[in-house]
């Protein structure tokens, strides 16, 4: 009944999809009234929530664009002074969408499912946290010897200088140029703690590989090109599940991040924008989401984790700071001094 | 009876009029908190939250370092947590190079448009079409490698401040509708307490006999006291118009006995009598007794009018010399004794005293008339004035009654004089109330040439307005 078409319209990892998205997916009955929804959520992970809404919503076609975060940041600045764009936006880069609700790029609503969001993950009543996903550490379990697992970020630091030629060139991050969400966690390790410092210096002394997306980090842990990678969100881990990667959560704090949605004030559907906002929220979707691995379970138990360690990134101005010229330009500039020149190509 | 009650009833009472005046009083006092709290609550608010601008400010303006000749801002997140504490309001910040150009920030931050760069600088300016709040502080460097003024705009919408100002603006409506209440409510209690007396009053009225006119209990406040003197007061008046009415009538009924008795025997003794010269003798006596009889009524009246009018009517000023000239000009010598000679003295001075003219006129006339029916020819009424006391007194060549009867004269009225058929004493007594009613006074002796009554007054003096 309900028609899916996937447009595989695949240009991740590539240079020139800084301007448009990665991938398109048509949710709902032709007929049906559509809304245009911009995510950097892979549409395989979300997907199957999306379906749901459409199939609870008949009346609504999801038309489900994915975006790398950088490009939807600036797609989303032009369009909110165009007056066009996106019905909903649903970023992982949270601080950027921090910066269009602080220049009045977003209309507000409130329901009860959104008043019910504790405060961290609420701002202004137009932007809201959606998911629960750590940042992780994720290592080969067939490669990395067991009593090498770093389970805190000193344990990483103590790996990295040793000077053990086998890491060397074996460790990779995610690139903060490159990905709105890389440059989230550096920039929130940044603020956490002093470890960033010494990390950055552990980095630099393994020879650590920077790179973008997180599939094609995972993929090289489980390919055996990489034993550890650090900051990696934890969700597509568990989504793309391989026996021979392991996660695990730091001990000494582990962030955590929710997916934010904005109605834009252009949106034209901003109608189903809330029907959607009031869906992700709902016990209904909880399940779903999961299921998929954007909502981690508060199970300690579970995660070894205790409550204590947790750090949750907050969506408040706050994060205004993380976008702030002068102090990227000062932490993308210590970041080079470690990694190097941009091996990517940043918009 | 009932017609007043419901007239009470209809008309509102001072509970509820004095509940209507403080609710008033309580809606426009409550614009005015209103207002005015509303005011303090924007200047407190505005100062509350311009501290933080400045803070954030500062902080930024701190982490200002020259680095290669360039000024870098180190953007702290003190300065983001300072301004969190407004937390759904929208920031905006701007670092300024000494030409204006933007460093970092955003672009849309105006700078004041004060000429200054001392000190920080405060104003309004929207924030993409929303009212906000700016401050711009200034750093100067001096360095090597940098000179020149760094501005750095910190900017807030205003959602925090109005919902504090409302906050503050609702607690004080909320802390004077209270005071209100309890205002409303002790007025109430105050005034029931203090109507109190006057529902105690009314029913001692309601329970009184109607002819008991001894004065109120006074034992009440001071402000209800006023209305029981008034009232006291107006029942002595009462009462004592009341009791001379009382004496008026006993007085008419004793005197006019004895004369209509004297009259009814005669005129029997008519009917019965056949010789025509007893007959015509004894109807000679009757008129005598009848004509006896009116002047004795005539007097009777002239008491009872002046005793109602010295309680009622308010003394004005008189000249006694009117009341004097008044008494020969009605002539009533001419019919009582022809025969007497009658002079007047009076001087060219006004002698005025303060007293009611038709009581005065009628006590001279009955002194006049006394001495025309008593005294010896010639009969001088006279007026004269000694310092603050004025006169008006009759004289007559005569040596007076004996010495008993003029211990005894004034009495209100005498049996001896009475049982004659003739009205001697009560004249007097007119005189002598007349006399009590202004103050005066009435005395007799021995004239310059003859026995003369006096009838002494405070002269008012010290002006002839």
């Amino acid at each position: 009944m309900i028609r899916k078409a996937l447009y595989a319209l695949m240009f991740c990892g590539s240079a020139l999809s800084a301007q448009a998205e990665e991938a398109v997916a048509v949710f709902g009955d032709e007929t049906a009234r559509s809304m245009l929804f911009r995510s950097t959520t892979d549409i395989r992970v979300l997907g199957p929530t999306i379906e749901e809404f459409v199939r609870l919503n008949p009346d609504v076609r999801v038309i489900y664009e994915q975006w790398g975060s950088n490009a939807l940041f600036a797609e989303s600045k032009k369009d909110c002074e165009a007056g066009t764009g996106a019905d909903a936006i649903l970023s992982s880069a949270v601080h950027q969408l921090v910066s269009l609700v602080n220049t009045a790029c977003a209309a507000p609503y409130r329901s009860p499912l959104t008043a019910a969001l504790p405060n961290d993950r609420r701002w202004r009543d137009e932007l809201w946290g959606i998911t629960r996903e750590a940042a992780v550490i994720i290592y080969n379990t067939a490669l990395l010897p067991e009593q090498d697992v770093p389970h805190s970020r000193f344990e990483l630091l103590d790996l990295m200088r040793q000077d053990n030629p086998a890491y060397e060139d074996r460790i990779a991050t995610y690139d903060i140029e490159a990905s709105g969400l890389g440059y989230l966690f550096a920039f929130s390790d940044s603020i956490e703690a002093s470890t960033f410092g010494a990390l950055l210096e552990g980095f630099s002394r393994v020879d650590a590989v920077a790179t973008c997306c997180s599939n094609e980090i995972i993929e090289g842990v489980s390919s055996g090109r990489y034993l550890i990678a650090y900051n990696v969100l934890g969700s597509y881990v568990s989504t793309q599940y391989r026996d021979n990667v392991s996660v695990v959560m730091p001990e000494d704090y582990t962030l955590f991040l929710s997916r934010a949605y904005m109605i834009p004030r252009n949106a034209g559907n901003s109608g189903a924008a809330t029907r959607l906002l009031d869906f992700l929220l709902s016990s209904q979707s909880n399940a779903l989401l999961r299921d998929s691995g954007l909502v981690m379970r508060r199970d300690p138990e579970e995660t070894f984790l205790p409550e204590s360690s947790e750090r949750v990134i907050p969506i408040n101005p706050m994060l205004l700071v993380a976008l702030d010229q002068h102090r990227r330009k000062r932490f993308i500039a210590q970041w080079r001094a470690t990694f190097g020149a941009p091996q990517f190509l940043s918009p | 009876m009932n017609e007043p009650l419901t007239a009470t009833a209809r008309q509102r009472s001072l509970s509820s009029r004095v509940v209507i005046g403080v609710l008033s009083l309580l809606l426009i006092g409550g614009i005015i908190v209103a207002i005015a709290s509303f005011a303090y609550g924007r200047q407190a608010a505005r100062q509350a939250y311009d501290r933080l601008l400045l803070g954030a400010a500062n902080d930024i303006t701190e982490s200002i370092t020259i680095i290669g000749g360039e000024p870098l801002t180190d953007l702290p997140v003190s300065a983001f947590q300072l301004l969190a504490l407004a937390p759904d309001d929208r920031v905006a910040y701007a670092v300024r190079g000494s030409r204006g150009q933007l460093l970092t920030g955003q672009d849309h931050v105006r700078l004041p448009q004060s000429s200054t760069t001392s000190g920080p600088v405060f104003y309004d300016a929207p924030m993409q079409d929303e009212a906000a709040r700016f401050v711009t502080v200034y750093r100067r460097f001096a360095e090597r490698d940098f000179s020149g003024t760094v501005s750095v705009t910190v900017g807030q919408t205003l959602a925090a401040r109005n919902v504090m100002a409302l906050g503050l603006t609702r607690d004080a409506l909320i802390a004077s509708l209270v005071a209100g209440l309890a205002l409303m409510v002790l007025a109430t209690l105050v005034i029931r307490n203090a109507m109190a007396p006057l529902n105690k009053i009314a029913d001692e009225l309601l329970d009184r006999d109607p002819y008991d006119l001894t004065p109120m209990d006074r034992n009440v406040p001071a402000e209800v006291s006023v209305m029981i003197d008034a009232m006291n007061r107006f029942m002595l008046r009462l009462d004592r118009q009341v009791s001379s009415m009382r004496h008026l009538i006993s007085d008419t009924a004793h005197q006019l006995r004895t004369p209509v008795a004297a009259i009814r025997a005669q005129s029997e003794l008519i009917v019965e009598a056949t010789d025509e010269d007893v007959r015509n003798q004894m109807v000679t006596r009757l008129t005598r007794r009848s004509r006896s009889l009116g002047e004795l009524l005539d007097q009777m009246l002239s008491r009872a009018l002046v005793i109602h009018r010295s309680d009622s009517a308010p003394p004005l000023p008189v000249d006694l010399r009117d009341i004097a000239l008044n008494v020969v000009e009605t002539r009533d010598h001419e019919l009582l004794s022809p025969e007497t000679v009658v002079e007047l003295r009076i001087g060219p001075d006004e002698v005025i005293v303060l007293a009611d003219e038709i009581s005065l006129v009628e006590a001279a006339k009955n002194m006049f008339n006394n001495a025309l029916r008593h005294g010896q020819s010639p009969v001088v009424i006279g007026v004269s004035q000694h310092g603050d006391t004025a006169e008006i007194w009759v004289e007559d060549a005569g040596s007076g009654p004996p010495a008993d009867i003029l211990d005894r004269i004034g009495e209100r009225f005498e049996r001896s004089a009475a049982s004659t058929g003739r009205s001697a004493g009560l004249g007097l007594s007119i005189v002598r109330s007349v006399a009590n009613a202004f103050q005066g006074e009435l005395s007799m002796g021995r004239g310059d040439s003859g026995f003369r009554v006096t009838f002494t007054l405070p002269a008012r003096t010290g002006g002839s307005e």
